[in-house]
C-alpha cells in the first residue's frame, strides 16, 4: 500500500509480509547496490517485491533482469568484485543452472547474499519445498542457513551481509527459505528503521581486493596443482573463522534490535531433560514444536533441535545438546540416493557429528514432507513412537523411514 | 484462547487481488483488536491459472503460541467462515493441486457461515451447494461476480462489502470498529468505509439445515502409491477415441477418467445446432479437445473437458452459434446435442432464452464503459 510505504524505513514499523517480502525489505534496509533476477517460483516473490519497492521509489538500486540464472549469478559476482553490495536468488533447478557461477563466487571470496526459495528439483516439475536444491552448495564455501519465520528471514538477511562482507570472512551467504510455507505466508514482522540498521551494518569495504582502476589487480587466474591446495586452505580457514564472526554479529544484533534466539546456530526447544530429541530445519519447526508441546503435556520427555546454520555446521553446539539424549530422530526434507544409510543429508551430517562422543544416542532417520507435502503433528507423534520403541528394545528395526508415503 | 479461520475461495488470477485484500484486512483489523494473525495463499500464485479455483486464508488468534499451531498446517482443516467470490463455485471446486471435487462448504465448521456474492436466491444456490451433516448459515451479498480480466483488479467494493458482512456474521473474528479503521488506514477512502458499514447493516443470514442442498456425491478417485505407479514418470496415453456414444459414426476422443474440468469453468458454451455450418473451427481450436463430433457432423461441447475459455465462441464465424453463458445457469453436465435431438423445439427455446439473458448479463471481464465504475457501485449498493 502506498500509504504504508511512505513511512517504511523512516521509523520502525510492523508489516504484514511473507518471508520473501521480508528479505526484499532487508535489501532496502541494507541499501543493496545491485540485485539480479530471473524468474522461478517460489524465489520470484522476492524479485516481484523489490521491483515494486523500486517502482514506488522506496528503494533505489540497479535491478538487472538477466537472461538466465547463470548470468544472474555471474553479474552479482562481478558487481561484488568492484565493491557493490549484492543480492540475488533462485529456486530448484534454476539454482542448479547457475552452478558454475555459484561455485566461482565462493572461490573468489565474493560476499554475495542469495535467497534460495527451496523447491523440489525437477523432474517431475513440482512447486513444493525440498531441501536438496540449497544443499548442493554445502561443499563449496557458501554459508548456508535455514530460515523458519518471516521475521527471521529479515533479521538473518541483515546478519548475512554483515558476516559475508566481514574482511575476516568474505564468503557468500545462502538464505534457505521453504517454498510456500515461508515464501507465500504473510505474518506480522517488526521492520526496523533504516537508522537502526545503519548502526548495525557497516558499508561493504573490499579494501585491497577491490577491482578498481586505482587498485590494479587481476582476479581469477588459471592455476595448476602447485597452487590449488593453498587456495582451498585459505577458503577453509575463512569458513573456520566465520563461526566467531557470526556469533559477534548475532550478539550485536540482539543488542541493537532487542530480539533473537540465544544461539545463532541452533534453536533448542525443550531439550534440557529430553530423552528423545527431534532434529529438523526450516519451517518443520512449526508442527514439531506443536507436537513436542503436546507430548510434554502428556509427560513425555521430548525436545526439538532446529539446525539453523548448515554451513558452517555447528558441530560443538549440536554435540552438547544431542549427546544427552537417548534417542535422536532426524527429520529430513531431503534425500541422498545411495548414501551410506540410504538416508537424508542432515542425518548423515549429524551421525558424523556425534561419532566422536563416547556415549552415542540411538539415531533414526525420517524422510518427510518432500515436494511440500504437509508434515502433520500426528506424523511427529509416530516418529517419536518409533524412536521410543528403538530405545526400549535397544534395537533399530529400520534406520530410515519414509513418512506418509503411499505404498 | 481462540483461533478463528477464514478461507476465501476465488478464481485464480482474475480475483487474486480481491482475495488478498480480504485476508490482509482481516489480519490488520485483528491487530487493532489486540490479536495476532497470518494471511496466506494455497495453490495460488504462479501455478494459479486463469479461473482455476484457488484459496487464501486468514487465521486470527489471541496468542502467538496458538498461531503457531495454525502455521504448522498446510491449510486450515475447518474454518469459521468460507467466502466464495464466484457463485459458480457453489458447485464445488478442484484446485490445480487437488483432483477431485471439494464441496464449497467442505471446510465450513458446524455453526459457521458461507458467504457468497451472487444474484441468485438462497434456494437456487442450494441446488448447487452440497449437503453437509452439520448446520451452517448462508449469507448472500447481492452482487455480480467481480472479474476484470487478467491481473486487472476490479475495484468495485466487493472486498469492502465482504469485510462488512464478515464482521456481522463472525463478530468474534474482528470488531466492526477495527475493520472500519483498518479500511480507512489502508485505502484512505470514506466511500469504502461506507460500503463496509452498509454491508454490515444489511447483512442477513439464512440457516442451512443438515442434509439441505445438493445430494450428489462429489467426484473423487484414489491416487496410486509408489509400488503401483508406473516408473520413469511415464503417463500412459489415453486410448484412441470411439464413435459418438460408442457407435460407428461421429468421433469422441479418449478422455481422462480422473481429470475433470467442471469447476474450472465460470462460463460454458451453448451451441445453436440449427445455424452451425460444420466449419470445424471450434473443434480444431479448442485447447482441451472438448468437442465431440456427432453422427450428423455437428460439434457437441463435452462438459467433462470444457474449461470455459471461450475460444470456441471467439473463432465461430456464425453470429450466436456458440455463446458463452454463465455457469450458474446450469445444473448438470449433460449433452446439449442429445437434448436437441430429443426435443428440437424445446432445446431451441431454452437456448434462445439463455443467449438473450446472457446479452444483458452483467458478468463481464471489465466495466461496461468508461465511467462505469460509479454506476456499477451504486447499482450494487442498491441491490
Amino acid at each position: 500500500m502506498a500509504t504504508a510505504q511512505a513511512a517504511l524505513f523512516q521509523e520502525s514499523t510492523e508489516e504484514l509480509i511473507s518471508g520473501s517480502e521480508a528479505i526484499g525489505i532487508a535489501c532496502a534496509l541494507a541499501d543493496v547496490d545491485v540485485i539480479t533476477a530471473y524468474p522461478i517460483r517460489p524465489y520470484d516473490t522476492v524479485m516481484q517485491y523489490v521491483a515494486r519497492l523500486k517502482a514506488d521509489g522506496a528503494f533505489d538500486f540497479d535491478f538487472i533482469i538477466a537472461e538466465s540464472e547463470h548470468s544472474q549469478f555471474e553479474i552479482v559476482k562481478h558487481a561484488s568484485a568492484v565493491g557493490a553490495r549484492t543480492f540475488t536468488g533462485s529456486s530448484g533447478v534454476g539454482w542448479f543452472y547457475a552452478f558454475e557461477a555459484i561455485t566461482v563466487t565462493a572461490g573468489l571470496r565474493m560476499p554475495v547474499v542469495a535467497m534460495v526459495g527451496n523447491r523440489a528439483l525437477d523432474d517431475p516439475g513440482a512447486f513444493g519445498v525440498e531441501h536438496n536444491d540449497a544443499m548442493a552448495v554445502r561443499d563449496l564455501g557458501w554459508h548456508l542457513y535455514w530460515v523458519a519465520t518471516a521475521q527471521e528471514a529479515l533479521d538473518m538477511a541483515l546478519i548475512a551481509w554483515k558476516v559475508a562482507e566481514d574482511p575476516r570472512v568474505l564468503l557468500p551467504f545462502a538464505l534457505s527459505c521453504d517454498g510456500s510455507f515461508l515464501t507465500h505466508s504473510q505474518a506480522i514482522v517488526q521492520v526496523p528503521s533504516k537508522d537502526l540498521v545503519d548502526r548495525f551494518l557497516p558499508s561493504y569495504q573490499r579494501g585491497t581486493l577491490q577491482l578498481h582502476p586505482d587498485n590494479p589487480i587481476t582476479v581469477a587466474p588459471q592455476v595448476n596443482e602447485d597452487w590449488l591446495m593453498e587456495i582451498r586452505k585459505q577458503t577453509d580457514e575463512a569458513m573456520r573463522r566465520t563461526s566467531g564472526v557470526i556469533q559477534e554479529a548475532h550478539d550485536e544484533f540482539r543488542e541493537i534490535f532487542g530480539r533473537g534466539d540465544p544461539s545463532p546456530f541452533i534453536e533448542e526447544y525443550m531439550c534440557d531433560d529430553a530423552e528423545i530429541i527431534l532434529v529438523g530445519m526450516g519451517t518443520l519447526a512449526m508442527p514439531t514444536r506443536v507436537a513436542v508441546r503436546r507430548m510434554r503435556e502428556a509427560g513425555k520427555k521430548v525436545g526439538f533441535l532446529r539446525v539453523k546454520f548448515f554451513r558452517p555446521f555447528p558441530a560443538e553446539e549440536i554435540r552438547a545438546v544431542l549427546g544427552k539424549a537417548k534417542g535422536v530422530a532426524v527429520i529430513d526434507r531431503d534425500y541422498s540416493y545411495g548414501s551410506p544409510s540410504f538416508a537424508g543429508v542432515l542425518f548423515h551430517e549429524l551421525r558424523s557429528t556425534l561419532y566422536t562422543l563416547d556415549d552415542r544416542p540411538m539415531m533414526l532417520n525420517f524422510i518427510a514432507g518432500l515436494g511440500g507435502r504437509e508434515v502433520m503433528v500426528r506424523d511427529i507423534d509416530q516418529i517419536v513412537e518409533t524412536t521410543q520403541t528403538a530405545i526400549e528394545t535397544g534395537k533399530i528395526e529400520q534406520e530410515t523411514t519414509w513418512v506418509a508415503v503411499r505404498e | 484462547m481462540a483461533t478463528l479461520a477464514v478461507e476465501v475461495v476465488y478464481r485464480g488470477i482474475f480475483q487474486r487481488t480481491l482475495a488478498r485484500n480480504i485476508v490482509r484486512n482481516i489480519v490488520f483489523a485483528a491487530r487493532k483488536d489486540g490479536k495476532i494473525g497470518t494471511a496466506f495463499g494455497r495453490y495460488s500464485d504462479s501455478p494459479e491459472r486463469n479461473g482455476i479455483p484457488a484459496k487464501q486464508f486468514a487465521i486470527v488468534c489471541d496468542t502467538a503460541l496458538e498461531l503457531e499451531e495454525s502455521l504448522a498446517v498446510y491449510e486450515a482443516k475447518n474454518v469459521d467462515v468460507t467466502i466464495n467470490v464466484d457463485d459458480a463455485m457453489c458447485k464445488g471446486i478442484e484446485s490445480w493441486a487437488w483432483y477431485g471435487l471439494q464441496p464449497i462448504n467442505e471446510l465450513t465448521k458446524a455453526g459457521g457461515t458461507l458467504i457468497v456474492t451472487s444474484r441468485q436466491s438462497a434456494d437456487s444456490l442450494l441446488e448447487d451447494i452440497h449437503q453437509k451433516e452439520t448446520p451452517y448459515d448462508l449469507a448472500i451479498i447481492p452482487s455480480t461476480v467481480s472479474f476484470s480480466g487478467l491481473w486487472v483488479y476490479k475495484d468495485d467494493h466487493t472486498d469492502m462489502r465482504i469485510l462488512g458482512t464478515l464482521c456481522k456474521v463472525c463478530p468474534d473474528l474482528v470488531s466492526l470498529k477495527a475493520m472500519l479503521e483498518t479500511i480507512q488506514d489502508q485505502t484512505g477512502s470514506d466511500t469504502k468505509v461506507a460500503s463496509a458499514q452498509k454491508a454490515f447493516d444489511r447483512s442477513v443470514t439464512r440457516p442451512v439445515e443438515p442434509g439441505e442442498g445438493n445430494s450428489e456425491t462429489p467426484f473423487s478417485f484414489d491416487m496410486p502409491g509408489w509400488k503401483t505407479m508406473e516408473e520413469g514418470l511415464v503417463i500412459r496415453a489415453l486410448p484412441a477415441g470411439t464413435g459418438y456414444g460408442g457407435g460407428d459414426e461421429g468421433y469422441v476422443p479418449g478422455r481422462s477418467k480422473v481429470f475433470k474440468k467442471w469447476s474450472t469453468r465460470s462460463m460454458r458454451p451453448v451451441i445453436n445446432f440449427e445455424t452451425c455450418i460444420k466449419c470445424t473451427l471450434c473443434w480444431l481450436q479448442c485447447p482441451d479437445t472438448c468437442f465431440d463430433v456427432t453422427p450428423d457432423g455437428l460439434y457437441d461441447a463435452n462438459m467433462e473437458s470444457c474449461c470455459g475459455c471461450g475460444v470456441c465462441e471467439a473463432v465461430c464465424p456464425v453470429p450466436d452459434c456458440v455463446t458463452m453463458v454463465g455457469e450458474s445457469e446450469f445444473n448438470d453436465n449433460d449433452s446439449q446435442w442429445e437434448a436437441w435431438q430429443k426435443d428440437k423445439d424445446g432445446y431451441n427455446k431454452w437456448m434462445t432464452v439463455l443467449v438473450e439473458n446472457q446479452k444483458s448479463e452483467t458478468r463481464t471481464h471489465g466495466f461496461h464503459h468508461v465511467g462505469g465504475y460509479a454506476d456499477e457501485i451504486n447499482e450494487m449498493e442498491e441491490a
